[in-house]
């Protein structure tokens, strides 16, 4: 199954891959008006130092402990997706107590939840972060 | 080979787990549920979020509608499992039926504990809050007007009180202990609760206790009277255990089971709520009543009940729970040497014995906690990760590049 994977040794930490999810999941088609002024809440988050960085985002596991944790049905996985169902969602946060990666992140709203879902849930037809990586740091294939 | 048939008390979360970890090695195998509630396996956590209108009871449901259909199993619901016969391996119902077995899962749950309480039987208007009846009955009482009274301020009472603040009018929350949420936090963390939730007009009796109930108040031991026009009890919860030690299951706390769901004797199995097993983060058998442990002790036991091989050896307590919009995650066991820092609105304290994490509080900032769970389950040494780096936000970082290498980029 393909996944999202960073390759440290070529990160440069630059945050772009933040900026291209958020965009990528705003529903808006312009990235300026989507971005501008705005804070933004990503589904990827770039970790590191002034030495090593790399990108963190929902590794999709073979048996996902947050399915089996949410107490409102509200994660699944399909065609190899980790999905959430934002509308079933209650917001408790067992998915953020269990994930061992720290790739499910409170929604700004404070309700529900937001990962990555390999952008199968927007427009962006293939993962934004990996398309924009300037550095080819990210990338989207079978290992 | 003749089929395996197999039978399983109870339908919540460990019950659906258990068909899952089944149907995942043996397709067709007959399996019989029997519960008594009248419902298909709804999610019990969920019953405080059913009142403030967070949830239906369709979207309760934890699956779709022909679920039992499509993995072969007969649902006894509203039925009751009343002895299970060990030598005749056969579960005895109150119909006077007869279910044969040759793999029987417990998953009885737990029920709430009402200690004696002088002039209980003089309220008329008294619930638990266990059950989605339970919280349809509490429900339909409430008015704008009423005046609740919760005994018990443990994750059950509090919920409780969070899911009816908008549909009464007053609501008291008493409890003997000298603060709220005791089992999961300690003193400090617990006041900040507190306060979050005294803001939002819940008003706290602590270190308090019913002396004597009259129809419509309450005499504390302090002196102190409570009128009321609803109660709810909600002090405890005890394990539903006869029908597992009827049937010659070594009991403790809880059911006693091992790391494959099994309990002491050949081809019964047990999960969930009612059991109890090795906390990894103590070493102590403890019951870990917590919805991803039901999940996880239920299919264990249906893979091994199938003939398949699985083990559930890292439990762990652990409790992601939220008040008007302050969230609280904490897992493991506090016995050991503690990191605190606080800020405005947040409160963190990790617990650290012979070089492990053993246990976390997080209030208020909780992102990415389950990093911190992940080192307390898997009882990761702290001296192979960066743990001055973990002490103030949890952080792949802290890890070797190694074993980054493995987290994150699918290296063996």
């Amino acid at each position: 199954m393909k996944r999202v994977y960073v390759n440290e040794r070529w990160c440069l930490g630059c945050h772009l891959c933040e900026y291209n999810c958020a965009f990528a999941n705003s529903g808006e088609t312009d990235m300026v008006k989507a971005l501008q002024g705005a804070e933004i809440h990503p589904r990827i988050q770039v970790e590191g130092d002034n030495k090593i960085s790399f990108a963190v985002s929902c590794r999709h596991c073979d048996d996902p402990i947050c399915v089996k944790s949410c107490i409102a049905g509200a994660i699944s996985k399909r065609d190899g997706v980790v999905r959430i169902d934002r509308d079933r969602c209650v917001g408790c946060f067992t998915c953020i107590l269990v994930c061992p990666y720290g790739a499910v992140l409170p929604s700004p709203d404070g309700h529900a939840v937001r990962k990555c879902e390999l952008c199968t849930d927007n427009a962006s037809g293939e993962p934004a972060c990996v398309r924009g990586c300037p550095n080819g740091a990210i990338v989207f294939e079978e290992r | 080979m003749k089929k395996l048939d197999y039978v399983i008390v109870g339908n919540s979360t460990a019950a659906v787990g258990c068909i899952e970890g089944i149907r995942s090695v043996d397709k067709a195998g007959p399996v019989t549920v029997v519960s008594r509630e009248p419902y298909p396996a709804y999610s019990r956590p969920l019953i405080s979020y059913l009142l403030c209108g967070e949830t239906t009871e369709e979207k309760m449901r934890m699956r779709p509608a022909d679920f039992y259909e499509k993995n072969g199993v007969n649902a006894l619901l509203g039925k009751r499992a009343v002895r299970v016969d060990p030598g005749r391996k056969a579960v005895l119902l109150d119909g006077g039926e007869s279910i044969p077995f040759d793999r029987l899962l417990i998953a009885t749950g737990s029920r709430p504990f009402v200690p004696p309480m002088s002039g209980l039987e003089r309220v008329e208007r008294k619930f638990s809050f266990l059950t989605l009846d339970d919280a349809k009955a509490l429900g339909a009482a409430l008015t704008p007007e009423s005046r609740v009274l919760i005994v018990g301020a443990g994750l059950i009472g509090l919920k409780c009180a969070e899911g009816i603040r908008d549909r009464a009018g007053t609501i008291t929350v008493v409890d003997l202990a000298d603060r709220i949420l005791p089992s999961i936090l300690d003193p400090r963390g617990s006041a900040m609760v507190r306060r979050h939730i005294e803001s939002r007009g819940i008003r706290f009796l602590l270190g308090d206790s019913v002396a004597e109930f009259e129809k419509d108040r309450a005499h504390l031991k302090s002196g102190k009277t409570v009128g009321f026009d609803v109660l709810v009890v909600a002090v405890g919860v005890r394990p539903n255990t006869d029908l597992a030690a009827g049937a010659g299951c070594a009991v403790g706390r809880g059911i006693a089971i091992d790391e494959r769901s099994a309990t002491s004797v050949p081809g019964i199995y047990a999960a969930g709520d009612c059991c109890e097993c090795t906390d990894v983060s103590s070493g102590q058998r403890r019951i870990l009543a917590i919805l991803p442990n039901a999940r996880l002790q239920g299919e264990t036991a249906g893979v091994n009940m199938a003939g398949g091989e699985k083990s559930f050896a890292n439990a762990v307590p652990m409790n992601a729970i939220g008040f008007f919009g302050l969230h609280v995650l904490t897992a493991g066991s506090y016995d050991g040497e503690a990191w605190v820092e606080t800020a405005p609105g947040v409160y963190r304290k990790l617990v650290v014995r012979d070089n492990r994490l053993v246990g976390f509080i997080l209030i208020g900032e909780i992102a990415r906690a389950g990093i911190y769970t992940s080192l307390i389950r898997e009882r990761t040494p702290l001296d192979s990760v960066d743990f001055e780096l973990l002490k103030h936000k949890p952080q792949l970082m802290a890890f070797s590049a190694q074993r980054r290498a493995e987290k994150l980029g699918g290296a063996k």
